[in-house]
């Protein structure tokens, strides 16, 4: 049994993140996400690590791929505005391939929206925030354990896969308190580095597999650029099969592992006819509702998705051979009921619950009542 | 006997694609020379970070080093980050005036602030180049751009003087006029661990040049010779004489 604490999310977070290595921290302050800085402020300069409070999230994640370059685990939290001014930064630390972890605390938007308010609005943007094609790793954290658990992941896909990693976290799982244990036994990745010119920096034989990372500094003359490049790192700025061979290299680099990489927990109850999918603070009323419903001797089948993107289709594909309805809970307008409408087989009937605003989370009574009514 | 400055280059990206008249080309020059000077064999312990733009592609791919082409203003940022995390290499960027003065202007002021000991190289065409010749935020008063058919109507940013202002512990202004003190200047900030900033009026002769009426590389060259005045001598000048002059010189020095 590891050791036990009764936790805030953001602060699991900032402690995992120190555990998984990280050591360089760059962001500007935001609610719902600014205890996780104020955190590390404290605790990455006692392990030698480097905290600092940028001039805006712009320079937050150019920092953060700076600091990577330079050989450290990088991190920068942030929330709804700052997201949107991270994302052509994200764009390039996917193009070059910079390892970097960006936690979004979602709070109720477009623009500064409802500052304190926890929401599920980020949904599409942690996907296609930025322009042109690529792929995304996102994780949704639904507990102050998983605040813990999903931040050593989200560096361990980073460092794995060579790319930037969002952990999708809301207000309520940033803001609660909770209890956390952290395990006795923690995997941690560590970075494949490259210290000589025996293969590419930015290619790789294994199509699955990320190119080593050279490090700065240590006489490699490296060659970084978010502009096309060949494998390295020359700029190719008009020859279309560089182009193709990057960008889709770099996306079934994630699409292709996209089974390792989905987490979710798929909890199908033979004979139940209604099925809810779920994530984050959603999460929580399904599960309120289900137990609900159980009482009453109604099985619900549960999809809870750990891993948003890559997006599990096949999971979803199970769930909808199971059952004839599929509710979909969320704080947004409608986002994940889309996806759950392209990946299920046409003959399941998608229900969307939506509510958006002042942080109201979904009440279990307000799913139970759909069930009711079907 | 090779040239002195292919120990700094990549070979196979030579020639730049740079314009022929191009003032890139002459701070490449001073800086080579400069570092040549010093005694540098290669450029190990360098790591050249730039924006967007044609200054960007001055370290980016043509120096032999790592160099780091960031997106478009956010040389600094990048440079920041690995600064904190490598403090002993000797963190250079190069960009241009619409980089590092227009879309990166607020993290050149905070840079400039927090004296994070990288080092700054402003190549000031005056325009836009990489784009076409649009405005920039250093074009002076008047002038024809693509964006300004009429002439530009608001006033120009002197960089160096906010760097001065803010007392940045070198901060420098030549013209590619002036190569031999430019490389002095390169050479001081070179081997400082301070912060320091060094801007260089440089000519576009295909975006800017032509809009002066200049024809040739060097007729802009000579423009920047008359209108260039030493920092000395500018001090006791009036703010109407001083209208449309470069004024060149150290602005600061406290790295010696
Ligand atoms: C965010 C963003 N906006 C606009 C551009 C287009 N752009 C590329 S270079 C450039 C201007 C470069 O001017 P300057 O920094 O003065 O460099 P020069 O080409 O004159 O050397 C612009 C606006 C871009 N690449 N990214
Ligand atoms: S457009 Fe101007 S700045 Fe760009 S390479 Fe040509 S001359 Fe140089």
């Amino acid at each position: 049994m590891g050791e036990k604490y009764f936790i805030q999310g953001n602060i699991a977070c900032a402690e995992a993140a120190v555990i998984a290595g990280c050591r360089f921290f760059a962001a500007y302050p935001i609610t719902p996400a600014s205890e996780i800085g104020e955190r590390l402020s404290e605790l990455l300069p006692a392990v030698g690590g480097k905290f600092i409070q940028m001039e805006d999230e712009i320079a937050s994640i150019n920092a953060v791929i700076g600091a990577s370059w330079a050989g450290a685990k990088a991190m920068t939290a942030t929330s709804g505005p700052g997201f949107s001014l991270m994302q052509e930064g994200i764009g390039y630390a996917f193009m070059t391939e910079t390892p970097c972890v960006i936690v979004v605390v979602q709070r109720v938007g477009p623009a500064t929206g409802q500052a304190s308010k926890g929401a599920q609005g980020n949904f599409y943007q942690s996907r296609w925030g930025t322009h042109g094609d690529y792929s995304a790793i996102v994780l949704a954290p639904n507990s102050v354990q998983e605040m813990f658990d999903l931040t050593i992941k989200a560096f361990n896909y980073a460092e794995e896969y060579r790319t930037p990693v969002i952990l999708l976290a809301d207000e309520l799982t940033a803001h609660i308190f909770e209890p956390l244990e952290v395990p006795e036994k923690i995997e941690i990745k560590e970075r494949k580095v490259a210290v000589d010119y025996s293969e590419p920096f930015f290619d790789s034989k294994d199509p699955l597999k990320a190119p080593p990372m050279p490090r700065l500094g240590i006489g490699l003359n490296v060659l970084v650029t978010g502009s096309t490049h060949n494998e390295w790192g020359y700029r190719a700025t008009s020859d279309p099969m560089i182009h193709r061979k990057l960008v889709t290299r770099l996306y079934y680099k994630i699409e292709g592992n996209a089974k390792k990489i989905c987490e979710y927990e798929l909890d199908i109850n033979d004979g139940s006819k209604i099925g809810i999918i779920s994530y984050g603070c959603s999460s929580r009323s399904a599960y309120g509702a289900i137990e609900i419903l159980s009482e009453h001797g109604l099985k619900i089948s549960h999809l809870r998705l750990k891993t948003l993107w890559p997006f599990p289709d096949w999971a979803v594909k199970e769930l909808s051979s199971k059952v004839d309805t599929i509710i979909v809970p969320e704080l947004s307008l409608g986002q994940l009921v889309r996806e759950v409408e392209r990946a299920s087989y046409d003959k399941t009937k998608i229900i969307s619950l939506t509510k958006v605003g002042g942080g109201e989370l979904i009440r279990p009574q307000e799913i139970v009542e759909i069930v009711r009514r079907l | 006997m090779k040239h002195y400055a292919i120990k700094y280059l990549r070979e196979e990206v030579i020639p730049t694609p740079f314009c022929s008249g191009c003032g890139n080309g002459m701070v490449i020059n001073a800086l080579f020379k400069a570092l040549t000077e010093l005694g540098y064999e290669d450029l190990r312990n360098f790591v050249f970070c730039s924006g967007i733009g044609c200054a960007a592609w001055i370290p980016s791919p043509h120096f032999k080093a790592d160099t780091i082409h960031t997106l478009h203003g956010r040389a600094i940022p990048v440079a920041t980050g690995i600064k904190m995390m490598r403090p002993e290499l000797n963190v250079i960027v190069i960009s241009g005036d619409g980089d590092l003065a227009g879309i990166g202007l607020s993290h050149l002021i905070h840079a400039a602030r927090r004296k994070l000991g990288i080092k700054v190289i402003m190549v000031n065409n005056m325009i836009y180049g990489m784009t076409g010749g649009q405005v920039s935020p250093t074009t002076p008063r008047g002038i024809k751009t693509t964006t300004t058919p009429y002439g530009n109507i608001e006033k120009p940013l002197d960089v160096a003087s906010i760097m001065a202002t803010m007392k940045v512990p070198y901060v420098a202004k030549w013209t590619t006029y002036h190569m031999m003190p430019l490389k002095n200047s390169l050479k001081k900030i070179i081997n400082t661990d301070k912060f320091s900033f060094i801007e260089v009026i440089s000519q576009c002769p295909t975006n800017y040049g032509r809009n002066l009426g200049f024809r040739k590389p060097f007729e802009m060259l000579k423009w920047f010779k008359e209108n260039s005045i030493p920092i000395s001598k500018a001090k006791n000048m009036k703010e109407e004489e001083l209208e449309g002059k470069i004024i060149v010189g150290e602005y600061l020095n406290q790295i010696e």
